[in-house]
């Protein structure tokens, strides 16, 4: 097989792929991510270690700073497994960030306008409120894919802006809370619906909880059902699921709905929970930043987890650099951008291995 | 006299396989050569080697006595080397014009282009028309495509790779008329093939490959077919034996089936009509593009109709069913892709058998049993003995046979009603393709319908009771294989063809 | 309907669309090849925020473009390492290479947030630009507004009618045939996504230099993806994917002028219409799968792997 030659070193395909490379990938591209973070903090003239301690290290030397960790997981947690099981299958949902959007519209919307009928059923019709809200927002791109061949990058990503402006014109407009001296939020939610903290002294809520049972449900599915076995089959090879009679719209829509109903309860969780309202903006970009964490998690409910744990972390360093070196917020974006294309470049050595190019080589 | 193309020494490995090991080969002026071999035995990986699509890794080339490297496909050209492939290398969406200046390596107008395209054709009577798109064209024009494309660049030795794989008889009469104009005015011929009547009639020498290395050279008219066999296979081509039998009820009907199709490049389905029965093979006959694809995909489920009748399965409608509903009824299918369709590549082999085993309690109120689909696969493995790392390994690490053996294996292993099977034993080396014929006829003998699709008519004699023919989407009668002769099938083939 | 510039409304339309042809054609040109680049939101916002820093500390507008093509460039340049290189999957890098783009912007543009920067003039066209009613209409844009026109034009000749526009849509169509026949695959496929960046490299810096001249984080909001969308809507062909810029140059713009024009909705509503726009331009487009099956490029999104 001719194999890639690239500078002195020469790619070469493996006969099986690596076994230990499928495990270390993800943690050798955060490795590298770190080195190039390190450089780069370097650069901009600050003293690098101090600014990874910063980064690092100090936000989760205290109780607090690990509940928000756990926090800040959850929501890129639940979008991410959603998401994976829809990588697997091929079909590309990037709209997560509107379905999350559309999850704690539709959750807030019954709590704050139903929560006086309902009664102590509130908190149940929330939940389950936000997660169909982020299935009908999903369902439009598996309608259109499947009824109209359109791709569902496209239409869900344009649906995330649609989502935007909608929550705006809510929160702008007629959900605007009298009371609020013109703020764009709208009433506060009742205590009664709010996730209290699980820990004294930590904003951490029962939604890590949640997310960590649905980690281990999704995976029972992906491994020991005939849908999530039907899933992975169709991402692998369309032509051999429909040799095997799986349904091809089947998948799309499972797939579709498992990530907008994912995003939608991640959404209603964070209404619910730390913020406590709904407001012009609810999330710095988790449907998106998901993306990246199912990819880092190698689209597997466990390496999904952890892959949580190191995004929040990068978003609380963020954070905390912000506010102690004066960095600016995007620095986070940047990391995360990064850590993704170490990833994918990882990802390379699974299946291929570098060799000198010897003499005589043809 | 010095050979035009003399290979010395030529060796090529992948990983742990030696493709070509020590090959010798040398071919003269104006010579119609031969190079003879079953599947796997290393003809492509030489082809590749002397048109500079891959380098050896030992061995020399000596071109019309000098020395050579040939680096990429536009030296072989520029030396005078053409080669025409075995699936040709045409662009769908561009026209026959755009196709062969893309070959070109120098840059002409379109109205000289369109004007030396015509005027080879003619010479060498390989009818063409400059300006149409190529995806409409027959398969036997294509390849007329190819060899006007090779011609224009006035080579002198042209490869020509499993030339009559996809023509009809009479399509092949055609094209040997044409190799014999060529080599009598000075143009060699490597001719690859592993058709011994072709050889013997059409070549004046020959290399016989095996295995990788030359297991020797002879002269192809005066050998018989058994003893080139013996220098190819290393012993008798071992034949099936198909003992006539009684067919039983009626298994799998066809009825008025018509499909259009949304494929811009696809074939129409047209009033087929077929039944099979218990215990005998049918065979369907045809040069590819003409509907094989979308009958398969109809009768497989693939691709469901709107008619319940026009299909049934074991006496009962299936038109609108989808495959799996179709598997409930008895009907299983081998089909022509191998990885990609029939299996999942990166899948292993027990993975494999959960995509049709749903009979075997593999799926079972929607979870999968792992240890039982390890079981199935192992004991397929054993039964039909196909070589490979265990259950576990993946399906894309098999080699073409034993990768074909394990699906058709799976398959009567989950005792068929009707099998239906696309081109079984396509690039399978002979051994397998023996067994794999060998299976085919003991489930006939069990009592199975068996229809199969291909495009070997020698495979097609060998083992089926009946056969048929299809052309531009519709079926002629299947009439007993006893009664019909090539020249007939060659004739149905291209029957109200416009452009043969 | 008195009080309503229909001129300055077409007019800035035909502005609107500019930085959408740009990009659309270079994402184009790269689709043709066989090249999915779902980066092009990405490399437009890099390509605005070098623009516009280098216009600002230079004060020439040739160097703003050329830093914004650079620019583009280079991140297509990782691009391309990553998928024709390193066979990695082009959907998965195309979109890190978008949140990778909308990082990097934003952190190098933080010092540029509230600059102000003067905009391109626009062209003094002698004559035909004090054509009545067509003069200020169609002859009174900047240089890059013709720029554009001129870059559809040239890629529609090169595609059509050169020998080497031929290679790349026999490289678009099927890989393996080419690479077959000799053709360098991944060299070609290069110079296309290489084009594609630099494209979409100027697309941003026109919209930072000159449409609207400022730099904010995000500042594309979401074009890139419309100019990938306005390739499909084209069918692959850069004649269309103009008269589809142009289209979605007047949606965009006539949100901005619908309270002017008396219209009663909710200017969030209003806002959505250019991706409303968008799902339904795909939708119309994608309905019949023979559109798609007889223009598409045949590779399209498909690693190739040379050799065996």
């Amino acid at each position: 097989m001719r194999s890639a030659v690239f500078w002195p070193l020469r790619l070469e395909p493996r006969a099986r792929p690596s076994r230990p490379m499928r495990v270390l990938s993800s943690p050798l591209a955060a490795l590298a991510m770190l080195l190039v973070g390190f450089a780069v903090l370097k650069f901009l003239g600050q003293d690098a270690v101090a600014a990874f301690r910063v980064f690092f290290v100090e936000p989760f030397t205290s109780l607090y700073g690990v509940g928000e960790l756990l926090l800040k997981a959850t929501p890129l947690m639940l979008c991410a497994l959603g998401l994976a099981a829809g990588y697997r299958a091929n079909v590309w949902n990037i709209g997560a960030e509107g379905q999350f959007t559309l999850g704690a519209i539709a959750g807030s919307g019954v709590a704050l306008f139903l929560g006086g009928e309902l009664g102590s059923l509130t908190f149940p019709a929330m939940l389950l409120a936000g997660v169909l809200g982020g299935m009908a927002w999903a369902a439009i791109p598996a309608l259109l894919r499947t009824l109209f061949n359109t791709s569902e990058i496209f239409v869900s990503l344009m649906l995330v802006y649609i989502a935007q402006l909608f929550l705006s014109f809510l929160v702008h407009g007629p959900w605007r809370d009298p009371a609020g001296q013109n703020f764009p939020q709208s009433k506060a939610l009742d205590d009664s619906v709010l996730l209290q903290p699980l820990i004294e002294g930590t904003r951490v809520n029962a939604g890590i909880l949640v997310a960590l049972g649905l980690a281990l449900l999704f995976w029972w599915f992906g491994s020991a059902t005939a849908a999530g076995f039907r899933l992975r089959v169709s991402g692998l090879s369309p032509l051999a699921a429909r040799y095997a009679g799986f349904s091809q719209r089947g998948s799309i829509w499972l797939a579709m709905l498992l990530g907008g109903g994912m995003a939608g309860l991640a959404g209603i969780f964070e209404v619910a929970g730390p913020i406590g309202v709904l407001q012009p903006v609810i999330s710095p970009g988790y449907g998106f930043a998901a993306i990246i964490v199912a990819f880092v998690g190698r689209l597997h409910p466990l390496g999904i987890v952890l892959a949580s744990l190191l995004m929040s972390a990068l978003y609380l360093g963020g954070e905390s650099a912000q506010i102690e070196l004066q960095l600016p917020a995007s620095v986070t974006g940047l990391f995360q951008g990064t850590l993704l294309f170490f990833l994918l470049a990882a990802e390379l050595f699974i299946h291929f291995r570098l060799r000198r190019v010897r003499q005589g080589d043809p | 006299m010095t050979p035009r193309l003399r290979l010395r020494g030529i060796g090529k490995r992948y990983g742990d396989l030696a493709a070509n090991d020590d090959i010798h080969l040398e071919v003269a002026a104006g010579e119609i050569h031969a190079v003879l071999g079953e599947n796997g035995a290393g003809k492509s990986t030489l082809m590749k080697i002397i048109y500079g699509v891959t380098q050896p890794d030992q061995g020399t080339i000596e071109w019309e006595g000098t020395e050579v490297t040939i680096a990429s496909p536009a030296q072989a050209r520029s030396l005078g080397i053409g080669m025409v492939f075995q699936h040709f290398a045409l662009f769908e969406t561009l026209t026959v014009a755009e196709n062969i200046a893309l070959a070109l390596d120098e840059d002409l107008k379109p109205a000289v282009l369109a004007a030396r395209i015509n005027e080879v054709s003619h010479r060498y009577g390989l009818p063409i028309d400059p300006e149409r798109l190529t995806h409409g064209m027959s398969v036997g024009e294509r390849q007329r495509v190819e060899i006007v494309r090779c011609l224009l660049q006035s080579p002198r030795l042209l490869i020509m790779d499993e030339p009559t794989s996809v023509l009809t008889p009479q399509a092949v009469r055609a094209l040997f008329d044409t190799l014999r104009r060529l080599s009598d005015e000075g143009l060699s011929i490597l001719y690859i093939s592993h058709k011994l009547d072709e050889i013997r009639e059409l070549c004046s020498r020959a290399t016989v490959l095996r295995g990788g290395r030359v297991t020797g050279t002879a002269a192809p008219a005066t050998e018989t077919n058994a003893s080139l066999a013996r220098l190819m296979v290393g012993g008798e081509l071992k034949e099936c034996t198909l003992t006539p039998r009684e067919p039983g009820e009626v298994r799998l009907q066809i009825q008025s089936l018509s499909l259009p199709t949304d494929d811009p490049f696809g074939t129409r389905l047209v009033d087929i009509n077929l039944s099979v029965r218990s215990g005998e093979i049918v065979g369907i006959a045809g040069v590819s593009g003409n509907g094989q694809k979308e009958l398969l995909a109809a009768i497989s489920g693939e691709q469901p109709g709107r008619e319940p009748a026009a299909i049934r399965i074991d006496g009962r409608d299936a038109g609108t069913l989808g495959p799996a509903q179709r598997r409930r009824l008895g009907l299983r299918f081998v089909p022509e892709e191998r990885l990609g369709r029939g299996t999942v590549p990166s899948l292993s082999l027990a993975d494999n058998c959960l995509l049709t085993g749903e009979a075997a309690g593999l799926l079972r109120r929607g979870v999968v049993h792992r240890a039982a689909a390890r079981l199935f696969a192992r004991e397929t493995i054993r039964e039909f003995g196909v070589r490979c790392d265990g259950e576990l390994s993946a399906a894309q690490s098999l080699s073409g046979g034993n990768l074909q053996k394990f699906i058709v294996g799976r398959e009567i292993r989950l005792a068929p009603r009707v099998l239906l099977v696309a081109q079984p034993t396509w690039g399978v080396d002979v051994n397998a393709a023996l067994g794999v014929r060998q299976s085919l006829i003991d489930l006939r003998n069990a009592g199975c319908a068996v229809l199969v699709v291909s495009e070997d008519l020698d495979e097609l004699f060998s083992i089926c009771d009946r056969l048929a023919v299809i052309a531009h989407g519709a079926l002629t009668e299947a009439l007993p294989t006893a009664q019909l002769a090539t020249e007939t099938i060659g004739l149905w083939m291209t029957a109200s063809a416009p452009h043969a | 309907m008195s009080g309503i510039d229909w001129i300055a409304i077409i007019a800035s339309a035909i502005a609107a669309a500019t930085p959408l042809i740009f990009a659309a054609i270079g994402e184009l040109v790269a689709e043709r090849a066989g090249v999915l680049n779902l980066g092009v939101e990405g490399m437009m916002l890099v390509g605005a925020v070098s623009g516009f820093a280098a216009g600002y500390t230079s004060g020439s507008m040739a160097i703003a473009f050329a830093a914004g093509a650079l620019a583009g460039m280079a991140l297509a340049l990782l691009f391309a390492v990553l998928t024709l290189n390193l066979q990695t999957n082009q959907v998965a890098t195309g979109l890190a290479l978008t949140l990778f783009g909308v990082g990097l912007s934003a952190f190098a543009g933080r010092s540029f947030v509230g600059v102000a920067l003067t905009r391109l003039p626009p062209l003094d066209i002698p004559v035909l630009g004090t054509l009545p009613l067509v003069g200020p209409l169609l002859f009174h844009h900047d240089l890059l507004v013709y720029l554009s026109i001129g870059a559809c034009a040239a890629t529609a000749w090169f595609l059509k009618s050169t020998r080497a526009g031929l290679r790349l849509r026999a490289v678009g169509e099927s890989p393996a045939v080419a690479h077959a026949l000799g053709e360098p695959v991944n060299r070609i496929r290069y110079l296309a996504v290489l084009f594609g960046g630099a494209m979409s490299g100027i697309a941003g810096a026109y919209m930072s230099t000159s449409l609207t001249p400022m730099w904010v984080e995000g500042m594309t909001s979401g074009r890139g993806w419309i100019a990938l969308a306005l390739v499909v809507f084209g069918t692959w062909k850069p004649w269309r994917v103009l008269g589809g810029a142009y289209l979605f140059g007047i949606v965009t713009v006539l949100q901005l002028y619908a309270q002017g024009l008396g219209v009663q909705v909710p200017s969030e509503f209003l806002s959505m219409l250019p991706y409303v726009a968008t799902i339904v331009v795909l939708v119309i487009i994608c309905r019949d799968p023979k559109t798609i099956l007889l223009n598409q490029p045949a590779s399209l999104g498909q690693s190739f792997h040379p050799g065996r």
